[in-house]
């Protein structure tokens, strides 16, 4: 390996590998999954990677099985997890919902084929008054802190946690370090089933009903999903993250996410140099939307484009706390690669420049005709 | 068990005391319909923990039906879990504590109808697990509709003229499916209609439980009940309405054993 500065350290690996390697790090024993592209390779790494740390990973017979069983590991003290993408993410939305209700925390890992995962990440499809923490790395390092950090915040709040990937994240190749993230202790799980309990009239139980036992009763579905519901009002509170630069004053902010966001971040860099006002706002966290850090970055600016590979579904979160509502235009689109399986030719430097050029001039030609100073937000 | 009864003379307390006589790892009252067989099914279960001196490494999973609610009175770890997913949920423990005594408590809904997968994959697997299938050949909980075990001719709520295989298909004997499947210990199917049923049913759990002890594989009780309710007979016909229908379609006995004359 070259031993230059910037590359010492540095091992080449596929992002799949390097994010099994950074879950084994954060201590992740139990990994059940079924495959699916661009997902697969994920599952793959960890049938190789976790036995020889005295881990388990099991192929599941469906992505059904794969989250039970998961949830299982976890609710008997294992940092667990599970992965897939879209339809399979799909079939799992019953058990995330239970591991959010009966407070088993669990990682997945959503190695999406394109960015039309948002809704399904950030919404849920279970139900019940939850939420699912969900990160977006924008590469492969961010990747591997991101999936450590998701461990140790599924347990620090005994929540189901997203990381939100895609093919770019997983298939391709980069060099880059496995470091162990710095983070604070957590309480032991005392909560997490061993039997030890059995017989003492104060056996464990973990049920999304919270009933207890006779001699040892829980506040029960009323009292605890109210709790549950205050949990992750808390959460969202305290665990929204984002990035941006270039946004003091900026006349023109661009919000995008995950590997679309380096993309729209090297434009709007060009941009910034050839002079014109553009910043650039990077949701890390999906949910919680950083709303509170987009109404601030967007305080002056006089319009907010939206770039996502959908057909416009941030942009619903975008809209709601961006600081003038009606500046928000979705510049982005379905656009998916003919496999099916990757992003189509959306996802390309100049393509994104031309579109933000034509939003800008698009709107001052808007103004111009309705007559409106060019201040004005109308 | 606390007391034992002498039976060298004749007894100076009523003679209920053995029926009132209740496990201590039951530690309330279920709130199952009269003449319903789950809660000896329940009491089969507990009292074998505790014989075999495995109270304090058990750990349940339970699925969704009537006896759902025993999550409440039984005094052991237990995860309540998604309908028919026990199976992968017991999994899931059992890989990361191999030295617990891992059991499902399920229902012919939940096992055979909804989670038809999860167990079969199980079994195939040789998970160390026991799964414990109470079989009333209804969907007791929700009001007695067809599950996939109702017996041809049963009339349930969803097979009002009685179940009929050219609209409703056939019932699926899951034990004989299990018991055929490489990697399973222990399959055996009992009855809680009879007291002899009830006592050679014990036999059964135990000897699945020591299967799974043994690391010898996946291990299946199928247990007949009374679903009185859900059949629309009175409670005290119960079990010979069983004897007629169910233990007729579905043979008592042992259907696959791993463990040596060493038992
Ligand atoms: C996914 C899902 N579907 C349906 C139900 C509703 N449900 C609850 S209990 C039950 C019947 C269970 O029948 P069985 O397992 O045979 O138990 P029994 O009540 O007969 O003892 C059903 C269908 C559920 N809880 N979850
Ligand atoms: S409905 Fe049937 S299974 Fe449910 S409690 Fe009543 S008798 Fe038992
Ligand atoms: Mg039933």
């Amino acid at each position: 390996m070259s031993s230059s500065a910037a590359t010492s350290g540095l091992e080449l690996l596929e992002g799949s590998t390097a994010i099994a390697r950074a879950a084994i790090t954060a201590g992740c024993r139990f990994f059940a999954g079924y495959p699916m592209s661009p997902f697969t390779g994920l599952l793959e790494s960890m049938a190789r990677l976790l036995p020889g740390s005295g881990g388990v990973c099991i192929n599941a017979q469906s992505e059904i099985e794969g989250v039970n069983m998961a949830l299982g590991a976890s609710a008997a003290g294992a940092r667990a997890a599970t992965g897939s993408c879209g339809q399979g993410i799909a079939l799992m939305q019953e058990a995330i919902a239970e591991t959010a209700l009966n407070e088993t925390p669990l990682v997945i890992f959503n190695m999406a084929r394109n960015q039309q995962d948002y809704f399904q990440c950030t919404r849920g499809g279970g139900w019940g008054d939850y939420r699912t923490l969900t990160l977006a790395p924008k590469d492969i390092p961010e990747a591997v802190e991101h999936t450590q950090l998701l461990f140790h915040l599924a347990d620090r709040h005994r929540i189901p946690t997203i990381l939100y990937g895609d093919p770019l994240i997983a298939q391709t190749r980069i060099g880059v370090r496995i470091d162990p993230l710095e983070l604070p202790p957590l309480p032991a799980k005392d909560w997490a089933l061993d039997g030890s309990r059995g017989g003492t009239g104060h056996s464990r139980q973990i049920w999304t009903w919270a009933m207890g036992k006779a001699t040892d009763p829980g506040p029960g579905p009323d009292r605890h999903w109210q709790a549950i519901a205050e949990k992750f009002e808390r959460i969202g509170a305290v665990e929204q993250r984002s990035e941006g630069f270039g946004l003091d004053g900026a006349e023109t902010v661009v919000v995008a996410f995950g590997s679309a966001a380096k993309f729209t971040a090297h434009v709007i860099e060009e941009l910034r140099d050839a002079g014109h006002s553009i910043g650039h706002f990077r949701p890390i966290t999906l949910w919680p939307f950083p709303g509170e850090a987009l109404a601030r970055a967007t305080e002056h600016a006089r319009r907010v484009l939206v770039f996502e590979l959908n057909a416009g579904q941030m942009l619903d979160d975008v809209r709601q706390h961006a600081a003038d509502r009606s500046a928000v235009l979705p510049i982005g689109g379905v656009s998916i690669h003919e496999s099916g399986l990757s992003y189509g030719p959306l996802l390309d430097v100049p393509v994104i420049r031309e579109r933000i050029l034509a939003a800008m001039r698009g709107r001052r030609r808007l103004a111009a005709r309705a007559g409106l100073s060019a201040g004005s937000r109308g | 068990m606390s007391e034992v009864i002498a039976t060298d003379r004749p007894p100076e307390g009523a003679a209920d005391r053995v029926a009132e006589f209740r496990p201590s790892l039951i530690v309330g009252e279920h709130s199952l319909c009269p003449g319903c067989g789950e809660p000896v099914a329940l009491r089969i279960l507990l009292e074998t923990l505790q014989e075999l001196g495995i109270v304090e490494r058990a750990i349940g999973v339970v699925g969704h039906g009537c006896y759902g609610s025993f999550v409440r009175i039984m005094d052991v770890d237990v995860l309540q879990c998604l309908h028919g997913r026990a199976p992968a949920c017991a999994t899931g423990i059992k890989r990361v504590q191999p030295a617990a005594a891992v059991f499902t408590l399920q229902g012919d809904g939940d096992m055979v109808s909804e989670g038809l997968a999860e167990v079969l994959h199980a079994a195939a697997r040789g998970e160390n697990i026991t799964c414990i299938l109470l079989n009333n050949g209804v969907f007791g909980d929700t009001g007695g509709q067809q599950t996939a075990t109702t017996v041809l001719g049963q009339r349930t709520k969803t097979s009002l003229d009685g179940r009929d295989p050219v609209s409703h298909g056939h019932p699926i004997r899951i034990a004989d499916i299990v018991a055929g499947i490489d990697g399973v210990g222990y399959v055996a199917r009992g009855t809680v209609g009879t007291a002899r049923g009830v006592a050679r049913t014990k036999r059964m759990v135990r000897s699945a439980l020591e299967t799974q002890l043994a690391g010898k594989g996946f291990s299946l009780v199928e247990i007949l009940t009374m679903c009185p309710t859900g059949w629309f007979v009175g409670a005290p016909q119960g079990p010979d309405y069983m004897e007629q229908s169910m233990a007729r379609a579905y043979a008592p006995g042992e259907l696959r054993v791993s463990l040596g004359d060493e038992r």
